[in-house]
């Protein structure tokens, strides 16, 4: 028996499947996992009303109407009145455009610049890994909350700079990950054959390993989104980067502190009930990938 | 050697469940120890030999499950027996010991320690005593300077002496039967003479039963007074030594015996046996597991129950056509 | 005493990496920075001599030198708002921050490490399952709005808690100051009603703070005890007879605390960044709450002061975590 044959066409099969096997195989882990299909679905919502948000919005957010100040949510106002007699649920839905805007554009960011070094750092090593290893440990040596605080204190009070500091502190991620992706294939056998047919060595990374390295960032991109937008509320509710009378969950939570000590619960709580769903989405979302990517690394 | 075997494993068979099917470890298995005796079992990797010992000591992994079968060690049913009174025979009557010595001892907690630790659990000896205790279970398996290697980490130890006091923490309360898995596995040709021969030396002085489970046959033969051979789960044949190697009787066997490598036998003309072990999870295994690889198959061994064959004193084989 | 060494010599381009980054947030201002320094209320004089003070009309490398001279004063400038040098309000505040974050960190080891050990003993039960959603939930929590959810529900609604309005409540006076933290100075104090009302005072912050944190630690001490449960050395453990408590307790966990260890740097990085939050939700007076202030104020040079001592905290903790590292492993030191 030789067994030296199926190996060899098991090992080109793995490196490139079809679209019809990975459909197949999407479809055969959406059965086996119900909950990140769950998660999926709630993902597009999200999407859908970051997109369709003010359309959907039953009432203007940014109306305000003292004489309905701080009513309790009803048949008129599901999610009830905040401080100015605004409609908090019109708030919530707009809202997540802005922080939703606010995440992919800091994940993006930091993703491409993150994951172009990384790969860099991987794939030449040497002075370059070096460097940007540095770079990423200096990163890491502040408590990142602490860094994105004095970010955008330095930079100034603007949403941009939300986006800026946020997309910084997450550098380190994207950079170790992609790092260590490369590092592993940079001596596969198609990287060699990619290097023997004249490709320079940046088109050989460009072309022919990161593409590979894309899918485990996935996973990483997703658990990612979820603790961007924890950050990006967690500036605004200390006041930073997101100004009234503007929507965004993370200041609506700080509008309504001062109120749930005194019993108007609903003000801070719709707010904070969305960001955390959203959050928990993207998470289970990014377990769910990771399940399904290499069924080994389940926590 | 005494009537009542120390150790009676009895058509012992059992199984794993895993995600990608049922695994039939075992079928079928028997095997009997007496006292002082030493009994090697061989076979390839994947032969079923260290699950048999797990299965003995009930340490097996919580997905295997006895399925038929009985285990007695010195009239005690194991298999029956609960986790208090398993924990007093576990390392106090018998006692194993593995392959790669080093992953096998505790590498955050000094060796004296581990020692004492067995001993605390077994034997009832005062605190003052256990360090001198300790220290001359270490002298007895000639480990130099013992008095400072009591407080050594594995990770200061070379492959050798990792054995030697992974062999000391295991005859630490005089055990009735060693279990040795694969002991020389990882350790360089003069060790693993070494290492054989204190064991050796250790049954001898202590009338201790041995069980070495190895797939060297010629490490075998060289130590063993009886051998069991086994292949993909099932004994094959069970044979004193020297009849084995004279007079194999199962196809197996000789071809086992042709592929061993001796100072006579060149490497280009030394055997190999075709074919790879079958696979445990299929459902339609035939009676006997080595059909496939067989040439002196009969249409009868993939169907019919094996026989059980006694072709001379204290042999017994388990085949439709025997050499 | 030679692995403290090198391990002090790591800590340096932390160091030194810090020192670099927070001399750059302070001039890379957009704008005058020397005017944001000065204040929006300085006449024309006054921000030219910040200017000279700070040494901005000089080169880069010039200020950079200025400012570590500074530092090394203790000069960390002023606040606007209060008049008072920024080392000395942090210096003050600076036990009610850690305070808080210990006993935080206290209790989440306190449920994480039990839950992640009986998760790992018992694979596929309800408890691992519990887990598991734990963990997933507990990242995804925004802490402030934990903060205020468990103020409203046990303050306003059950009564149970005290106002969540900062480390004592009015009708105490705090102890005579030892160590800085009320809970140790109200003991030595021998005031047991008081240590008593400072205790309540921190129970809803700290379970705020290691609700969040306890999910990466109970994940990692469940993924640790699977791996070391399943270990050789476990086997022969098990093989010797050993009881079932030895063998969980002193062979597998203390293997597989090593690693939890060193999540403990990932840890304070969240814990540190969260205190932030929960400071301004229960109005506790630490450092954190002192930043926040200012920057409602635009008041930049007590912001600067906190990133660069929150920084330095920080790697003082990773450099004890480092150290704590190589004393309960015994390998640690062979390492090249």
């Amino acid at each position: 028996m030789d067994t030296a044959a199926p190996l060899t066409s098991a090992a080109t099969a793995a490196a490139r499947p079809g679209w019809r096997e990975t459909l197949a195989h999407v479809r055969y882990v959406a059965t086996e996992n119900p909950v990140t299909l769950g998660a999926f679905g709630l993902f597009l919502a999200f999407v859908a009303l970051a997109i369709l948000g003010p359309w959907l919005a039953p009432y203007d957010p940014l109306a305000s109407d003292t004489a309905r100040a701080l009513q309790a949510p009803s048949a008129r106002n599901w999610f009830g009145t905040d401080a100015l007699g605004r409609d908090i649920l019109s708030r919530i839905i707009v809202a997540a455009r802005l922080d939703f805007g606010i995440a992919v554009s800091a994940v993006l960011a930091s993703f491409l610049v993150g994951a172009a070094l990384g790969s860099l750092a991987g794939f030449f090593g040497g002075w370059s890994d070096r460097l940007i290893g540095r770079l990423a440990d200096t990163i890491m040596a502040f408590p990142l909350f602490v860094l994105a605080m004095g970010i955008v204190a330095a930079l100034g009070n603007t949403v941009a700079n939300i986006i800026l500091a946020t997309a910084i502190i997450n550098l380190p991620f994207y950079i170790r990950v992609a790092r260590a992706e490369v590092n592993v294939r940079r001596n596969a056998g198609y990287v060699d054959a990619a290097r023997l047919a004249g490709n320079s060595d940046l088109r050989t990374l460009a072309v022919h390993v990161f593409p590979n390295v894309l899918p485990p960032m996935m996973v990483q991109i997703s658990l990612n989104m979820g603790w961007a937008i924890l950050n990006a509320a967690g500036l605004s509710f200390i006041g930073l980067g997101v100004r009234p009378p503007e929507a965004e969950w993370g200041i609506m939570v700080a509008e309504g502190a001062t109120y749930i000590i005194s019993g108007e619960w609903w003000v801070a709580l719709f707010p904070g009930a969305t960001l955390m769903l959203a959050v928990f989405c993207f998470n289970l979302l990014g377990d769910g990938l990771r399940d399904i990517m290499d069924p080994r690394m389940r926590t | 050697m005494d009537a009542l075997p120390l150790l009676k494993v009895e058509n012992l068979s059992l199984e794993f469940r895993t995600r990608s099917g049922t695994v039939r470890a075992l079928e079928n298995v028997s095997l009997e120890v007496g006292k002082g005796e030493t009994v090697g079992i061989v076979g390839e990797s994947g032969s079923g030999k260290s699950v048999l010992s797990f299965a003995v000591l009930r340490i097996l992994d919580p997905a295997g499950r006895v399925t038929s079968g009985s285990i007695r060690f010195a009239g005690m049913d194991m298999l029956a027996a609960g986790e208090a009174d398993l924990q007093e025979v576990r390392g106090r009557e018998i006692a194993m010991i593995f392959q790669n010595p080093r992953t096998a001892l505790n590498p955050i907690r000094r060796v004296g320690a581990q020692i004492e630790d067995v001993l605390r659990a077994h034997a009832a000896t005062l605190r003052e005593d256990l360090k001198r205790r300790v220290i001359e279970t270490l002298a007895r398996v000639r480990i130099p300077d013992p008095e400072r290697r009591y407080a050594a980490y594995p990770f200061e130890l070379s492959g050798g002496q990792c054995q030697r006091v992974m062999i000391a923490l295991a005859l630490a309360c005089n055990p009735a039967l060693l279990i040795a898995d694969e002991p020389t596995t990882g350790l360089d040709v003069t060790t693993q003479a070494a290492i054989m021969q204190l064991v050796s030396e250790l049954a001898r002085e202590r009338h201790m039963a041995t069980i070495l489970i190895t797939h060297d046959l010629a490490l075998a033969s060289e130590h063993c007074d009886r051998i069991v051979v086994m292949h993909a789960g099932h004994v094959v044949e069970t044979s004193p030594t020297r009849l084995l190697f004279e007079r194999p009787c199962h196809p197996y066997t000789s071809r086992l015996i042709a592929s061993t490598p001796t100072p006579e036998i060149a490497i280009e003309s030394l055997a190999s046996i075709p074919g790879n072990l079958p696979d445990l999870r299929r459902a339609d295994l035939p009676s006997c597991r080595f059909y496939a690889r067989c040439d002196r198959a009969l249409d009868k061994c993939a169907a019919e129950p094996l026989p059980a064959l006694s072709p001379g004193p204290g042999r017994r084989v388990h085949c439709f056509n025997p050499l | 005493m030679r692995l403290i060494g090198r391990r002090l010599a790591g800590a340096v381009p932390s160091l030194i990496g810090v020192l670099i980054v927070t001399f750059l947030l302070t001039r890379a201002l957009p704008g005058d920075p020397a005017a944001y320094f000065a204040g929006p209320a300085a006449t024309r004089e006054a921000v030219e001599q910040i200017r000279v003070q700070l040494g901005l009309d000089q080169s880069l490398a010039h200020q950079f030198a200025l400012y570590l001279r500074d530092l090394a004063k203790g000069d960390l400038g002023s606040s606007l708002s209060t008049g008072q040098p920024v080392l000395a309000e942090i210096r003050s505040r600076l036990p009610a921050s850690l305070e808080l974050t210990l006993c935080g960190l206290a209790l989440a080891l306190a449920v994480s490490i039990p839950l992640g050990v009986l998760a790992a003993t018992r694979p596929g039960s309800w408890i691992d399952h519990l887990c598991r959603v734990l963990a997933t939930a507990g990242v995804s929590l925004p802490t402030f709005f934990t903060g205020l959810l468990l103020a409203y529900v046990f303050y306003f609604l059950l009564g149970l808690a005290p106002s969540p309005l900062g480390r004592l409540d009015v009708a105490f006076s705090p102890p005579p100051a030892v160590t800085g933290f009320y809970l140790v100075d109200s003991l030595i104090a021998g005031d047991a009603e008081l240590f008593r009302a400072c205790a309540k005072q921190l129970v809803l912050p700290a379970v705020t703070l290691a609700l969040f944190v306890m999910a990466p630690l109970m994940r990692m001490t469940r993924a640790s005890m699977l791996g070391v449960l399943s270990s050789d050395f476990i086997r022969t453990a098990r093989a010797s007879g050993l009881p079932r408590a030895t063998v969980l307790y002193r062979y597998a966990l203390r293997n597989a605390l090593l690693p939890v260890v060193t999540t403990l740097g990932m840890v304070f990085s969240f814990l540190l960044g969260s205190n932030v939050l929960v400071e301004k939700v229960f109005a506790w007076p630490g450092i954190g709450s002192y930043a926040i202030e200012a920057l409602v104020a635009s008041d930049y040079a007590p912001v600067q002061g906190f990133v660069l001592a929150m920084a330095l905290l920080y790697v003082a903790l990773n450099l004890l975590i480092d150290m704590l590292y190589g004393v309960i492993d015994p390998r640690a030191g062979i390492e090249s």
